[in-house]
């Protein structure tokens, strides 16, 4: 679905964040991104997303550009809003007739368990809860592609995990295709299917770990095993120093 | 309780002091024409109702106009400024300019060039302008002050400028503007004020003629009468606009939801 070929990006401050940053992600696949702080991982979701553009290389579409839902690491909600006015906001962007965008921004909701807090404004919403709305909102526009910049960052343990797996479950009944920023080896290991793991500044792919199945849960043999492959890479990529 | 306490307090401390003043008055035996008393002021409303009552509605009026022509311009360059850098750079100059120039020297001008026959445009032209820049100010910090992920966002899924506006700027300005709006909303009186003590007698229309009047005749407690009616109005202003920022704000912005 996506092929990114030698992408580099230097921002107007002098710092390089990428270079010559290359890899693909094949339709439905649930594809991590990691790396330590400042590597360019954010830089590279943007670069997908359209959001900003590469110095040199490109982003091709083989199959056409797909429907772009977006999740950024803070809810990012429109705090006058009420949930559901801020998971209708792609589809009013796009003139959705209001029905029908009210029915979608519902149902998205409902599906990432906020079903009765339609009516709710931000601030009276935990953490998880905004995340949730956030996630909601990128559903809502009926993505063939959902990129994440670490969703799950500033939230707790507990969150963390059961967001995580709603969002397996999400790609599993949608079809999504999926790219997942993150700087968490247990993320990635036992969310993903594949983990691009990236050098320090200025970025770029330093390993392709696909992950076997089996990975059951967090603490599967299988999942351990994944994260002892995932930190060794990172190790060799001068990431752990 | 509370809320009892809360509407009742400031009534209860106002007739306090009014108390004490009459007191004061009569005890010390001041002169009606250095200061009169309360009721003295209230009798001297009785006597001249009609004529303070015609005076204040003329004041209101062009008070309102200013009001809402100042916010209106305020909005739209602020909307400006905020969508074009070299606008803002151009023009905030001047909009700096006439708020520090002090609208007592420039009211004969602006009476001279608009006309006396259309005094009240004038008197709603100072007054605006004195109105007019912190209302500029505070929108143009709102709208600047957008998150950039929500417009990111926005632009991933189409977003053109004006959506971008109505639906992520404007929201974000509107704290910003009401706060403007507040403090405008007095100087929007004090402008209509000013105009009409420049205007002087050929308009003989709003309250500030009924001060400079009362004063020449030395009817102090008519003069007081005068300026307890402006200073009611300044007061009414001010808490029909909170009301309106409360009404707009109390769903879910924190200034709205503490009170």
């Amino acid at each position: 679905m996506i092929n990114v070929s030698a992408v580099s990006k230097r921002f107007p401050n002098g710092v390089v964040a990428l270079r010559d940053m290359s890899f693909t992600v094949a339709e439905k696949e649930f594809v991590s991104l990691l790396g330590p702080s400042g590597c360019g991982k954010s830089t590279s979701l943007r670069i997908v997303a359209g959001l900003l553009s590469p110095d040199t290389g490109h982003i091709a579409y083989p199959n056409g550009k797909p429907e772009i839902g977006f999740v950024f690491q803070e809810p990012t909600l429109m705090p006058w809003a009420d949930a559901l006015a801020n998971a209708r906001l792609p589809l009013d962007l796009k003139h959705v007739p209001r029905g029908e965008a009210e029915a979608r921004a519902a149902d998205a909701l409902a599906r990432v368990g906020l079903k009765g807090f339609e009516r709710a404004y931000p601030r009276e919403l935990s953490g998880g809860m905004k995340m949730r709305v956030s996630i909601a909102r990128a559903l809502a526009a009926r993505p063939q592609l959902l990129l994440l910049d670490e969703p799950f960052a500033a939230l707790d343990e507990i969150t963390r995990n059961a967001l995580g797996n709603d969002l397996i479950r999400l790609w599993r009944e949608d079809g999504l295709t999926v790219l997942f920023v993150t700087h968490s080896v247990g993320e990635s290991s036992y969310l993903s299917q594949r983990v691009l793991v990236m050098t320090p500044r200025p970025g770029h792919i330093a390993a392709n770990i696909a992950l076997p199945s089996g990975r059951d849960n967090r603490l599967s043999p299988a999942t351990i095993e994944a994260q002892r492959r995932i930190s060794e890479a990172l190790e060799d990529a001068g990431a752990l120093a | 309780m509370k809320r009892i306490l809360d509407a009742f307090l400031p009534l209860m401390v106002t007739f306090l002091v009014l108390g004490l003043w009459e007191w004061a008055v009569n005890h010390w035996q001041v002169p009606p024409y250095v200061l009169p008393a309360p009721l003295g002021i209230a009798k001297a409303f009785a006597a001249n109702f009609s004529s303070l009552t015609a005076s204040w509605i003329a004041t209101l009026t062009v008070t309102v106009i200013a009001f809402s022509v100042a916010t209106l311009a305020a909005v739209g360059l602020a909307i400006l400024f905020s969508e074009s850098r070299i606008a803002e750079r151009t023009l905030y100059p001047y909009a700096v300019t006439i708020q520090v120039t002090p609208v007592v020297a420039v009211a004969p001008l602006i009476l001279i060039w608009v006309g006396y026959d259309r005094v009240m445009v004038a008197e709603a032209l100072i007054a605006g302008i004195v109105a007019f820049f912190p209302i500029l100010s505070g929108t143009t910090l709102g709208l600047k002050s957008a998150s950039f992920d929500l417009i990111d966002l926005a632009r991933l899924y189409g977003a053109s400028r004006g959506q971008i506006l109505l639906r992520i700027r404007l929201p974000t300005a509107l704290p910003n503007l009401l706060s403007g709006m507040k403090t405008a909303g007095g100087l929007a009186l004090i402008g209509t004020v000013v105009a009409e003590f420049v205007a002087g007698s050929g308009t003989a229309t709003g309250l500030a003629w009924r001060i400079i009047e009362a004063g020449n005749r030395l009817e102090i407690a008519t003069l007081f009468a005068a300026l307890a009616l402006l200073a009611i109005t300044g007061i009414a202003i001010f808490a029909a606009l909170s009301l309106l920022e409360w009404w707009l704000l109390r769903r879910w912005h924190e200034s709205a939801i503490a009170s």
